[in-house]
């Protein structure tokens, strides 16, 4: 008995280390490696270790003012999204008026459209004859910091919003029994123990701005430069690898120590979040200031979109659906088939990356979410959450980059393999599906899975009765979000996809790219194509409501 | 002093009346508990004096102001929640002196006023911990210490011990009861458990679905039940009717004459014939050789305060009955033998055990 005891466990040990290994190997192979060769390039320029040129690059005034633009640009939108998002999140979280859910979905859906709709959204909202053009913003630093919080919006509102909702009321009635003034609760209760969801859709805001690339390449130019379209021109159009590798280590630098920062400053002095989801309540005069900043926000989120459909359907100063005719074409030899072919290599490409995300961050949330009892493995489990986070901050650039250096040679020659892509794209999706299974796994209690074992049922059937079933429908959204994120990825995508089978992101920049009112015209309208696409998705998966979905 | 008056409150979106037209009055430094099972509304009524629930009709005053409109944080009532709801971000000594903290005092004297309040609930030194490392008693503790720091006209507490064990239960109670004399602070109590209630307050008030159905000083509650339901609510295991009342209360004259109020009662009843109701608190019957009332042991169980007996007694039916050393049973000495299942046996009733209830 004691043997086959034994037995068991050491086959369910050898198990969990094969769950935990499948991810571990290919994060390594498709993830480490071609990162490492980008650093590999730029420290080690011709096999000697010279981290000269780096330092060299780092003393030069141009990479200092991108730097100084990326972080100043970062900060603002991530308060400006803090300042839009938190009465949003109040409201469409707390209060109980007709159209609520409708509301919600729609806050959702700029997150996931795809960063060059944004960029084009916005242009044409502020450009020359746009609704907003007389403001004179087109091609300042304003325009990027509308297009960075029109997308962010949406994360500070899911996170914050999703822990608002299921806040006890209990706590902050107990303040205002003890005398303190509703200005006071906000201070005293609720904040804190919002605390740990502000300070993660901040750092995550601020990660996503940094680290955005289509909205700044599109709405920056060459005048205003990130360091993740940096590092882009620097590899794609200067060919300066040290320079490029330089910037990359700086920013992978910065964005372990601002999630390490992070860690610690979620950590209150009491980790333990009491959750009992509170009845919304109806508004009442004190919400009005509230209700004013939601109302504000959503429509700063809709006149973009509105300018860009409005665009999409204007030609010579008419109404016109040619733009629309024009993607059947290949915009007069521009692109090698007509654009609706890159939307179907784009669906195609996303199925492929969803299933993908998902078989790996499966793996991923059940390695992590595992119940461990030593300190060594709780550290080890530590250490694989971590890493399976990193594509979060690593440029995506940087990971396109190193997947056209890296996997060019031997057994990994992927270079022309219609898989390169999918794969790039799930694991840019990856931390996005890793965060929406961990809360709902590490969330069950596991004194079901005693219950069921106790009832009879042998490891495998106490999994699929608890597990699998409070995680399908979270699986299923996460399905969704990885679908939408894979349509609309740009950066990593703009390296490696296959010239002659680009996706629909990369036909639109290289739409953009040509001058000429037709091509930006059926630019719009594929955007137009994209964005209901993304956002039929999106609304789909908001229909499952998963609680907690997008939550970091 | 407070005055509620007729108050109606409506819950959830059915809109379902939650509380009915209550009615009740608590004077200074006095402290009414309200009695009544779980789902009465006693909650709301205590969340409605609050002001956390909207009132739908009815008036809540406080020395004759009309609280009506007036927010939670400017009525001065304190409310502790059934599981304290202390601030898990804070530390022991900041959730008690939040509220001084609030009114803007000197964090020195917010010192000293901490110290001296977790003294008096039996915590000192505990200032530095955090809520998580405590115990269900000590939460609670701070919980009411919390309370006692916002100095309230009036404490509302919504069943403070209930989620605490039996025996601490019973501990807490005569602590909270000492507290609230010493700080001479008016509160409500709101509380399924009569031991609670009975040891914490001045006057009672039963409530059930909605309604208030008693209230009075609480040995009056205790000794003269309003009906059948509360006299069971209230801890007597049996209620008898009609000629099972009667005969109940033959049988407990036979053996000492009821009280001045019951009797007056019992008289009326069996006289007229009417649906009177005699209410058997615990330790009401008892196993005696010359017992008035004859019958048969059916069950034997062992008890703390010894050995109940239940007896199905001809014309009663089945009563829980004392037995053993102590009061009339021991009279003929120490040699007193258990019965068992199946004995015949004499039964005798306790006139002050016995409560009439009005028709």
């Amino acid at each position: 008995m004691i043997d086959r005891a034994v037995a068991t466990r050491h086959l369910g040990t050898a198990a969990s280390v094969l769950v935990a290994l499948v991810p571990l190997v290919i994060v390594a192979v498709f993830f480490v490696l071609p990162v490492g060769a980008m650093l590999q390039r730029g420290l080690w320029p011709e096999g000697r270790f010279a981290p000269g040129a780096v330092l060299d690059v780092l003393a030069r005034p141009r990479t200092g003012r991108v730097l100084w633009f990326t972080l100043w640009t970062s900060t603002v939108g991530t308060a400006l999204s803090l300042a839009l998002g938190l009465p949003a999140a109040y409201v469409l979280h707390r209060l109980r008026f007709p159209g609520r859910a409708v509301l919600r979905a729609v806050v959702l859906v700029p997150f996931v459209l795809p960063t060059v709709v944004v960029g084009l959204a916005v242009r044409e909202l502020l450009g020359e004859g746009g609704l907003l053009g007389g403001l004179g913003l087109d091609g300042t630093p304003a325009a990027i910091l509308i297009g960075l919080v029109f997308f962010n919006v949406a994360v500070v509102v899911r996170t914050v919003g999703v822990a608002w909702e299921g806040l006890d009321r209990r706590p902050a009635e107990a303040a205002a029994a003890l005398g303190a003034t509703p200005a006071q609760v906000l201070r005293t209760v609720t904040l804190p123990a919002l605390r740990p969801a502000i300070v993660a859709a901040a750092s995550v805001v601020f990660l996503f701005c940094a680290t955005a690339f289509g909205v700044v390449l599109v709405l920056g130019g060459v005048r205003y430069s990130s360091v993740e379209t940096e590092i882009y021109l620097l590899t794609a159009d200067l060919l300066d690898l040290p320079a490029a590798a330089a910037l990359s280590i700086v920013q992978l630098a910065a964005v372990a120590v601002l999630l390490a920062g992070v860690a610690r400053l979620r950590r209150g002095p009491d980790p333990t979040v009491r959750r009992l989801p509170a009845a919304p309540a109806c508004p009442t005069r004190r919400d009005l200031p509230a209700i004013g900043v939601t109302a504000l926000a959503l429509v700063g989120l809709a006149l973009p979109i509105a300018a860009l459909v409005a665009g999409s359907l204007r030609r010579d100063g008419g109404w016109s659906l040619a733009h629309y005719r024009a993607l059947g074409g290949d915009a007069g030899g521009l692109l090698p088939g007509p654009v609706t072919d890159a939307l179907t290599a784009s669906v195609r490409t996303a199925v492929d990356a969803t299933w993908m995300s998902l078989l790996l961050g499966g793996l991923v949330a059940l390695t992590v979410t595992r119940r461990v009892r030593t300190r060594r493995a709780r550290r080890v489990r530590a250490g694989l959450d971590a890493l399976f986070m990193l594509p979060l901050g690593v440029s995506a650039v940087t990971l396109g980059f190193g997947f056209l250096i890296a996997l060019d040679s031997g057994p990994l020659d992927l270079r022309t393999s219609p898989l390169l892509v999918p794969i790039a794209q799930a694991l840019v999706a990856l931390p996005l599906v890793v965060r929406t299974l961990v809360p709902v796994l590490g969330g069950i209690d596991d004194r079901q899975r005693q219950a069921a074992a106790s009832l009879g049922a042998g490891p495998l059937r106490a999994w699929t009765t608890v597990d699998l079933a409070a995680v399908r429908r979270p699986l299923l959204a996460a399905a969704g979000f990885a679908f939408a994120v894979s349509l609309g990825e740009f950066g990593a995508t703009s390296f490696i996809a296959r010239p002659a089978e680009p996706t629909l992101p990369v036909v639109i920049y290289r739409l953009l790219g040509r001058p000429g009112v037709d091509n930006e015209g059926t630019a719009m309208a594929a955007a137009v194509l994209l964005a209901a696409v993304t956002a039929l998705v999106v609304l789909a998966v908001e229909r499952l409501r998963v609680p907690g979905t997008g939550a970091w | 002093m407070l005055r509620v008056e007729g108050v109606r409150v409506l819950l959830g979106e059915q809109r379902h009346v939650a509380v009915d037209d209550a009615t009740l009055a608590v004077g200074d430094g006095e402290v009414l508990a309200v009695l009544g099972p779980s789902g009465c509304g006693k909650s709301t009524l205590l969340r409605a004096i609050a002001g956390l629930e909207p009132v739908a009709a009815g008036t809540i005053a406080w020395d004759d102001a009309d609280l009506a409109g007036v927010p939670t944080h400017r009525r001065g009532f304190a409310l502790m929640f059934q599981d304290g709801q202390l601030f898990d971000h804070l530390s022991v000594a900041a959730n008690v002196g939040y509220a001084p903290r609030l009114r803007g005092a000197a964090r020195r004297r917010v010192r000293g006023e901490v110290d001296d309040l977790l003294e008096l609930v039996g915590l000192a030194g505990y200032g530095e911990r955090l809520p998580r490392t405590l115990s269900g008693g000590e939460r609670q503790r701070v919980a009411l210490a919390r309370s006692l720091a916002a100095r309230p006209r009036l404490l509302l507490l919504d069943e403070p011990l209930s989620a605490l064990d039996a025996d601490l239960r019973v501990r807490l109670a005569d602590d909270l009861r000492r507290i609230l004399r010493d700080a001479g602070t008016a509160a409500v109590l709101v509380t399924h458990d009569h031991d609670e209630a009975f040891a914490v307050a001045d006057r009672l008030a039963v409530m059930r679905g909605g309604r208030l159905v008693q209230q009075g000083a609480v040995a009056q509650v205790w000794a003269a039940p309003a009906d059948a339901e509360t006299a069971r609510f209230l801890g007597y295991p049996v209620v008898l009717e009609g000629q099972a009342a009667r005969r109940a209360l033959t049988a407990a004259g036979a053996s000492a004459p009821v009280d001045a109020g019951g009797g007056g009662d019992g008289g009326d009843g069996g006289g007229g014939g009417g649906a009177v109701q005699v209410a058997l608190r615990a330790g009401a019957a008892r196993i005696s050789p010359g017992g008035a009332l004859t019958g048969r042991v059916v069950a034997l169980r062992a008890r703390a305060d010894g050995l109940r007996v239940d007896v199905d007694v001809e014309g009663l039916g089945v009563l829980p009955a004392l037995a053993g050393g102590g009061g009339g049973g021991g009279a003929d000495g120490g040699s007193f033998l258990p019965p068992d299942v199946g004995d015949a046996v004499r039964v005798d009733l306790v006139a002050d055990r016995i409560a009439v209830l009005p028709g």
